[in-house]
């Protein structure tokens, strides 16, 4: 190891700190905002001492938010679950549709095999909106709005392109000597693809899960057009908060806080499996 | 019929021929040694064997059964590959244990085997490691390991010992050998070293241009090449090609090289007046500095001890470059720098060879 001075120390730690501080803040800001009142987030200048309140938390759970206005109902869990099952249901479509499609481009030339490659890559040019209104006409004639079902589908849209296109990469990255030796030790190719392949490339489909969860949680406009109140995910239900009486500030950054927590869970989790280096010393480079 | 048939062989890759018309064939228990310049197709040939991608025309037999058709799984063949391709997530054990795993053995079964396989290539010490824990050396006995262990009617070696240090080279080349023998597994060598082969071979067969160009003991592809290509690839230091025209002389034939004239018995009289190559292994040059009777001038330019046998460069009374060998205690005979010598030429030991296509015409001891 090289030898740093105490001043160089100093000053790496206080550049690392002014970027977690950059980075950081707005969420730190959001969390202190969950503890407040509306008064007290609408206080000028806003201050750091405030008698912290858990009653955010407390409406958002219950489901019952007071306003001046009234009491108004709020289906907040009611969307946390639904971004759940959205979310989890079209990674894991995407996975099992996903990983055999981008092996088969890794490892097989086929007749317009890069074509469609390209087109499931498209999927993610064009902007959402501009097919969301014909969709929603067929949605409706097909009886899929306002379904798990129809919902999951249209998130294929933004999740497989993603796992397609990183784990495709990944495979091309294991050697091919490693699964011909496993096809010559009398395995079929079936568990050569599940036993070797799927392994190898497993820091890279855990990573595109991951990326894909992401994107598929923090979608918004899909849900908006083809679902309605108790089929929406957080995205969509954090509107209710701006109620006839005024943005509920409050509520607002509880239910970031909790959004939150699902995904850095999975990051968390998937974290383990993205440690590469799995495949270095296996063939000799 | 043989037991390992490859039949008229023809792979091409895009415009590329690899080969066209490849045959060899193989006994029960044997060891081939393929030997080859890189880029002669050697691997190419291993992985078609094993059914890595088909041929374009032939077919290759085994035990009498074509394997073309047959996915690699189905082949029962084994193959160590050049790179090692050990399992990066499975431990040593369980690398060597994927072929028994594949054929449904009980675990105690395949704990035994894969024990076995394991202490005779030394590395029973290392089984819970990881392939990236393991040697270079390590890794290719491992490697070696997990093609042995369910005795293959049929055992592919792509150079295995490319890849380890000179030292462990050295030693597998004498050990490997007896290792194959004990396993009494057919095997297709493949290597670029051509002391390699020749150590590790029951036969040799030379792979260049496109097909197998002599197949034969170690031992005659040395005395008795096919070509000058085959007779070049074989022996350090490499043979001495000299152009000549043979004459009729006789009732047989001579040719002038090196400022002498030497009788060839024997020479096919199609020979005669044409262009060839007389090939001298250089330790059937004899080098004094004392001059004896036959012996012809030559002028000793360089010294190369090899430990051995020396390696003499020479040049002629015709001012062509010859280059010869002798034991190293001979060698201590010739002072270092530039002096005259004496030089006799085992003519009998001359090879003949077209100038043109590199064929053997004759020459030597059939």
């Amino acid at each position: 190891m090289r030898q740093e001075t105490r001043g160089a120390r100093l000053i790496r730690g206080l550049l690392l700190g002014l970027v977690g501080l950059f980075f950081l803040f707005p969420i730190f800001w959001v969390l202190l905002m969950s503890f407040q009142t509306n008064q007290d987030i609408l206080r000028s200048p806003p201050s750091l001492v405030f008698s912290p309140t858990l009653e955010n938390y407390v409406a958002l759970i219950s489901g019952r938010l007071e306003t001046q206005a009234g009491t108004l109902e709020i289906k907040f869990m009611g969307n946390l679950l639904n971004s759940l099952i959205l979310s989890v249901s079209s990674v894991l479509l995407s996975l099992v549709l996903g990983i055999p499609a981008a092996y088969a481009f890794a490892r097989y030339k086929f007749r317009l095999g890069e074509d469609i490659a390209f087109t499931i890559l498209s999927f993610r040019f064009a902007p959402p909106l501009l097919v969301l209104v014909p969709l929603l006409t067929y949605f409706q004639w097909l009886g899929l709005y306002n379904t798990y079902f129809g919902l999951i589908w249209v998130y294929q849209l933004i999740t497989l392109p993603l796992i397609l296109w990183i784990t495709r990469g990944y495979f091309e990255d294991v050697s091919e000597d490693i699964e011909h030796a496993h096809r010559i030790d009398g395995h079929g190719w079936l568990k050569t693809f599940l036993k070797i392949a799927v392994p190898l490339a497993g820091p890279g489909i855990a990573a595109a899960a991951l990326l894909a969860f992401i994107f598929a949680w923090n979608n918004f406009v899909f849900a908006l057009i083809l679902a309605s109140a108790d089929k929406q995910p957080v995205t969509v239900g954090a509107l209710a908060f701006v109620t006839a009486s005024g943005i509920q500030y409050g509520q607002i950054a509880a239910a970031l806080i909790l959004s939150i927590i699902p995904t850095l869970i999975f990051a968390i989790l998937a974290q383990r499996y993205l440690v590469e280096g799995l495949s270095l010393g296996a063939v000799k480079g | 019929m043989s037991y390992l048939v490859l039949d008229k062989l023809t792979v091409r890759f895009r415009r590329e021929t690899v080969f066209e018309g490849l045959s060899l064939a193989a006994e029960r228990g044997e060891t081939i040694a393929v030997f080859g310049p890189s880029g002669a197709g050697k691997t190419v040939l291993l992985r078609l064997i094993a059914g890595v991608f088909d041929p374009e025309a032939g077919d290759v037999r085994l035990d009498g059964r074509s394997l073309l058709h047959l996915p690699p799984e189905a082949r029962d063949v084994g193959m160590a590959f050049q790179n090692f391709a050990l399992y990066p997530h499975l431990d040593a054990f369980r690398n060597i244990a994927s072929p028994l795993k594949a054929q449904g053995l009980g675990a105690e079964e395949v704990r035994r085997r894969v024990q076995a396989v394991a202490e005779l290539l030394k590395i029973d010490h290392v089984l819970s490691h990881l392939p990236k824990a393991l040697s270079n050396g390590q890794k290719q006995r491992t490697s070696l390991a997990r093609s042995l262990v369910r005795e293959p009617k049929l055992l592919l070696l792509d150079d295995p010992l490319r890849n380890v240090d000179a030292k462990l080279r050295y030693e597998m080349r004498l050990e490997l050998p007896r290792i194959l023998k004990q396993a009494g597994v057919t095997v297709l060598y493949v290597t670029q070293d051509y002391k390699e082969a020749m150590a590790l071979g029951d036969r040799v067969a030379v792979l260049t241009g496109g097909g197998v160009t002599q197949l034969d003991t170690p031992a005659r592809i040395y005395s008795d090449p096919v070509s000058s290509e085959v007779a070049r690839l074989f022996g350090d230091p490499t043979i001495n090609l000299l152009p000549a025209r043979p004459a009729a002389a006789g009732a047989g034939a001579a040719v002038e090289i090196a400022g002498g004239r030497f009788p060839l018995p024997g020479l096919p009289s199609a020979a005669l007046g044409r262009d060839c190559l007389i090939g001298i292994r250089p330790e059937h040059i004899r080098v004094a500095m004392e001059r004896r009777e036959g012996a012809l001038p030559a002028e000793l330019d360089a010294v190369t001890p090899l430990n051995v046998r020396s390696v003499l460069l020479l040049k002629t009374g015709d001012g062509g470059e010859l280059l010869a060998s002798c034991p190293e205690r001979e060698a201590a005979r010739f002072p270092r720098g530039h002096r005259a010598v004496w030089i006799d030429i085992e003519a009998a030991q001359l090879l003949v060879f077209d100038a043109e296509s590199g064929a053997r015409l004759g020459g030597a001891a059939p």
